[in-house]
């Protein structure tokens, strides 16, 4: 991983869909060195997947998101390692990470309303050996996500010209 | 009643855009490479200072020079990146924009007579302020061939026993050139051998690509002879916060600050604040402002020279200046084609000084989307003037 790696994931994570020739003026680097390197990211696992970022509030599809917070009790030899394996195996949990503070594991959950993330949570996630305690918080909203404000602010006006 | 408009005032030319400028108005879908400014927004923790100094009362005039603590700072980065060594408290005024700086510094050195030798193209208000102080404003021209760097010989022709002062900018406006060290050494030489007094607009300090900015004063023994101006608008994405400074040695810095106090007093004491933060905490925002110029200087460029508008990379500020003489058209009336046919804004070169003929400046401060859809309706424009 060097300079010219870190600019390339800059730059894809901006935009994923540029051509590798544009990436490779933007990179001052030969297509053919793009391609390998994206390739090496790729099979390094540093680039998981392509993906858009998605204002849901917007496509109106009705689903509604929870953020879920779990106190779990580390395993010998494994500490939070298998239970997480378990969580994530759930289509509805769409990201799953191990934080510090209160709670150990954190959730965010999708579901088509309100009851099915309720029961989802009530049959599968509290009843898990390990699993201590929960608390789940609807999200009412999203501000933003990934760097991208979903904010529709008003854009101040430029001026056409100033020398 | 009689005409109260002095000559001074009547001598100074207007812009010579305003005709583009009200045409662009009345249009709708405009992009705009006419702007010379960011197109991003000040750094959020920049405003958060300022808004934070003004929830606390921070409204009051400051003193002359400007914040003492935002005077080190910058004493401090000059001397880090530029080698550069100013005393925060004897050799610097914090200005309203690199704009006041340079009149100031300007009416500090030039009396009625003075020829001002102005390197072209250059940012337009270097003559009319030259003008309003008295002086002479004498073109350099610095042309494609020497990739838009001054030229010694040029500079050479046109000094005469009346010229004092040389006005530079590097990294330029319009062209994007740089001077670096092996090309300001001769430079350098030609200010000693003649006495002349340099001023050094280095506003797009920060903006380089290539290579680090050799700061003029760090050249040769110029330091004692130059008056170094530089400011916040550029690098921090600050123009609206109206933030500059001058550097000079002491005395020419006391003639300059007597004028500062008499016509502004203090620089705008938000700015001044928000200014602070930036120079302090704004350094990764400012690099990734900075690598967002490179990646769109680089598709820009190359762009621009496959449609047929041949244009030497810029190694600086966020300008391309490529040459329209292709396409038939002079400056002017490629810029107003563009503008009437396709919604395009660049200036004409001319503007800029006769240095500037058969070019436009684009600037690239503009998102990679626009520069994409710019590219394609100049190309549309281009092969429908095609013969
Ligand atoms: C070369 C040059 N100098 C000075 C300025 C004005 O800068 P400020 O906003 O600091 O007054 C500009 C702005 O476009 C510029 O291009």
């Amino acid at each position: 991983m060097d300079e010219k790696d870190l600019l390339i994931l800059q730059i894809l994570e901006d935009n994923s869909r540029l051509s590798r020739d544009e990436m490779a003026l933007m990179a001052e680097l030969e297509p053919d060195e793009i391609e390998t390197r994206i390739a090496a990211l790729e099979e390094g696992g540093v680039i998981r997947n392509y993906t858009a970022v998605i204002d849901w509030d917007k496509a109106v599809n009705g689903e509604v998101a929870a953020i879920i917070d779990l106190k779990v009790n580390p395993e010998r030899d494994y500490g939070y390692d298998r239970i997480a394996d378990r969580l994530s195996r759930f289509r509805q949990v769409k990201s799953l990470r191990l934080v510090t503070g209160v709670y150990d594991l954190q959730l965010m959950v999708t579901g088509r309303n309100m009851q099915e993330i309720a029961r989802f949570v009530s049959e599968y996630i509290a009843p898990m050996d390990r699993v201590r305690e929960t608390a789940t918080h609807i999200i009412m909203r999203t501000y933003k996500e990934y760097g991208h404000s979903f904010m529709d602010r008003e854009t101040t006006e430029r001026i056409p010209y100033s020398l | 009643m009689k005409d109260f408009i002095s000559k001074r005032a009547k001598t100074i030319p207007p812009s010579g855009i305003r005709k583009f400028f009200d045409l662009a108005l009345t249009m709708e879908e405009v992009i705009s490479l006419g702007v010379g400014e960011p197109d991003f927004c000040t750094p959020w923790n920049i405003c958060e200072a300022s808004i934070y100094s003004i929830e606390q009362g921070g409204t009051a005039y400051t003193s002359n020079r400007g914040l003492q603590p935002l005077r080190e700072a910058i004493s401090d980065s000059l001397g880090k990146n530029y080698g550069l060594s100013y005393d925060p408290d004897r050799e610097m005024i914090i200005t309203t924009g690199v704009s006041e700086g340079l009149d100031i510094a300007v009416r500090a050195v030039v009396d009625p007579g003075d020829e001002v030798l102005v390197a072209e193209p250059c940012y337009v208000s270097y003559s009319p302020c030259v003008t309003l102080a008295g002086g002479i404003p004498v073109p350099v021209p610095c042309s494609g061939k020497d990739h838009f760097r001054l030229n010694p010989d040029v500079l050479m022709e046109r000094i005469t026993a009346r010229s004092k002062v040389l006005i530079i900018n590097f990294p330029n406006n319009p062209t994007g050139a740089v001077m670096r060290r092996e090309h300001l050494k001769a430079i350098a030489d030609i200010a000693t051998d003649h006495d002349l007094l340099l001023i050094s607009d280095e506003v797009y300090s920060e903006l380089t690509y290539e290579s680090r900015h050799t700061a003029a004063a760090t050249v040769g023994d110029l330091r004692e002879r130059t008056i170094t101006l530089n400011g916040f608008s550029k690098a921090y994405a600050m123009t609206g916060w109206r933030i500059g400074y001058l550097c000079a040695p002491e005395d020419i810095c006391n003639a300059a600050l007597k004028i500062h106090q008499y016509v502004m007093l203090c620089a705008p004491v938000m700015g001044q604040v928000a200014a602070l933060e930036g120079i302090r905490k704004g350094e990764d925002e400012k690099d990734r402002m900075v690598r967002e110029y490179r990646v769109r200087r680089n598709v820009f460029v190359d762009s621009l020279n496959r449609i047929g508008l041949s244009c030497h990379l810029p190694e600086g500020a966020f300008y391309a200046f490529p040459s329209v003489e292709k396409t038939g058209m002079n400056d002017v009336e490629f810029a107003e084609t563009l503008l009437k046919e396709e919604h395009v804004a660049v200036v004409p070169g001319s503007v800029f000084g006769e240095g500037g003929m058969n070019h436009v400046r684009c600037a690239y401060a503009v998102s990679r989307k626009e520069l994409k859809e710019a590219i394609v309706r100049m190309e549309r424009f281009i092969s429908s003037h095609r013969g």
